[in-house]
């Protein structure tokens, strides 16, 4: 379903974030990406959603290699994957309504679809009471569940997780690992680049280890070992 | 789906975010509000101006004075010959009983010369012609003209008594470059303080989408298209526009008013007060077309500063 081919990403100052890397993921997976801080996790992910593209080798999602992209195409298969940050990325003078509801709405939803379907991801997350609510007034747990629930609204195919806990305590981090383990239980492929070790330990799936831009260790039942 | 779906949700937004930036948006209007200010006070002093020059403009003229002796067919000849000028707006003819009624009203408190006028058995004055150009800098050309057909000496030509073009040709050149310098003058200050408050929304606007820079960022990963992302803001951007010139316009009317007599008083005819009523219509859709276009432009620019390539 995606496969890295020989990637390499060299930044403008010369910086390595990444540097041969070839990696398969196949449908339904939930593949851990762990790893020091720089070891090449976020501009891994980025490069899979084309926020930062490859300097070297190609990103295949499905048949499609994401760098040849048009822009129209480019933001359809967007569409359908959905991205979870550390920082939650919220739109913040959008309500939590609002922030599922444009997802929705990009993708070419009806209005009535977008009525039936934002209360009903809201209830998944168990934020249904917090409809209304700015992403300000929230709490940070609260928050990532709202980025989840906007990043699962539309059915994605994969969904994407850069450090989802990474701003979260222990009890939020492990309501958002169960809410990523239902969804890929339901048939999306989860990847999620963490340095939380209990994250990755309570998960026991496919687990790759990066460092220094390059892809040291791949189990397919794993633990976090560095 | 349909583009009203879309248009309609990205009005919604745009409103939306108008009303929830509420500090910013303030800032943006009263920033506004001052270059439409500009703009309104740039068409307003142009029509001051225009109106005096045309002013000046009109109380110039060349009079052709001819002998006592001429004959209407002669003065007729002259006058035929000038009106052909492509430099001549218009020829006004001044007979010699005319010209004795206007001498004796410029004189009624002049026993002295009235009397001298009496003694005579004849009206000494003659008849004469007056001369306007379309331009001030035509007059000479016309001046030549006359002092062409004086020196052949032709029928016509020899009527003319004189040509006065040459006692006012010094009022005449200074005249003309007065207006020259004023309105070179006023084109180049309309467009120094025009673009001065237009950089200066420009920026505004730009800094107020600058706020929003990680949203447009978040809205670009989410998968929404470049217009869908453009749309709200540059929807906040009309409102901006349409609330600034609505605010000028209102502010223009009891300004003006105060203004009306002092104007009236300083350039003569033009009153400020008249121009904003009789014509608001293109001063309304001078300022709130401004605002709209600087409201709109800006904030197009400014997000595709943070639009992914």
């Amino acid at each position: 379903m995606i496969y890295y081919d020989k990637v390499t990403k060299v930044y403008d100052g010369g910086q390595h974030a990444v540097e041969d890397i070839t990696l398969g993921i196949d449908s339904g997976e939930f593949v851990s990406i762990v790893g020091h801080s720089g070891a090449g996790k976020t501009t891994l992910l980025k490069m899979l959603f084309a926020e930062v593209q490859p300097t070297e080798g190609a990103i295949y999602f499905g048949s499609r290699d994401m760098s040849s992209l048009s822009n129209g195409e480019l933001l359809r298969i967007r569409r359908n994957m959905g991205t979870i940050f550390q920082d939650f990325r919220l739109l913040p003078t959008k309500t939590v309504y609002e922030n599922i509801a444009f997802a929705l709405e990009v993708a070419g939803r009806t209005d009535e679809e977008i009525k039936t379907d934002v209360p009903h991801v809201l209830e998944l997350v168990g934020l249904f009471d917090k409809m209304w609510n700015f992403p300000g007034h929230l709490s940070g747990g609260e928050q990532q569940r709202v980025a989840i629930a906007r990043a699962i609204v539309n059915q994605p195919d994969v969904l994407i997780a850069d450090e989802p806990t990474g701003n979260l305590d222990p009890i939020n981090t492990h309501d958002v690992v169960e809410i990523l383990k239902k969804i890929n239980d339901l048939g999306t492929t989860v990847i999620i680049a963490t340095h939380n070790k209990s994250v990755v330990d309570s998960v026991q799936r496919r687990v790759v280890t990066m460092d220094q831009g390059r892809i040291v260790r791949d189990d397919k039942s794993g633990k976090y070992v560095l | 789906m349909s583009l009203w779906i879309n248009t309609k949700r990205v009005a919604r937004y745009g409103f939306i975010g108008f009303i929830r930036n509420g500090f910013v948006s303030l800032s943006a209007v009263l920033i506004m509000s001052i270059t439409l200010f500009v703009v309104a006070g740039l068409m307003i002093s142009g029509a001051a101006l225009d109106s005096t020059l045309k002013q000046l403009k009109d109380k110039v003229d060349v009079s052709v004075y001819f002998t006592t002796k001429a004959t209407d067919s002669q003065i007729a000849d002259v006058r035929k010959a000038l009106e052909n000028l492509p430099e001549v707006a218009s020829v006004a003819y001044v007979s010699r009983e005319e010209a004795l009624a206007q001498f004796r009203e410029r004189h009624k408190n002049d026993q002295l010369t009235l009397q001298a006028l009496d003694e005579l058995s004849d009206n000494p004055l003659g008849a004469s012609l007056e001369v306007r150009a379309k331009e001030t800098s035509q007059y000479e050309a016309i001046a030549k003209f006359l002092e062409v057909q004086q020196g052949e000496g032709g029928a016509a030509g020899t009527a003319i008594d004189k040509v006065n073009f040459y006692q006012n040709k010094t009022a005449i050149d200074r005249l003309t470059s007065i207006i020259e310098t004023s309105s070179r003058l006023g084109s180049v200050i309309t467009l120094v303080l025009g673009l001065a408050s237009l950089l200066i929304s420009f920026n505004t606007i730009r800094l107020a989408i600058y706020t929003s820079r990680n949203e447009i960022g978040v809205m670009n990963i989410v998968g929404a298209s470049r217009w869908y992302v453009r749309g709200p803001f540059m929807v906040t951007g009309v409102l901006y526009g349409v609330l600034s010139g609505l605010i000028v316009l209102i502010l223009l009317y009891p300004i003006t008013f105060w203004l009306g007599p002092a104007s009236e008083r300083f350039f003569g005819t033009f009153n400020v007060f008249s121009y904003y009523t009789d014509a608001f219509p293109r001063l309304f859709i001078t300022v709130i077309g401004s605002g709209i276009a600087l409201g709109a432009l800006s904030s197009f620019l400014a997000v595709r500063r943070y639009l992914e390539k």
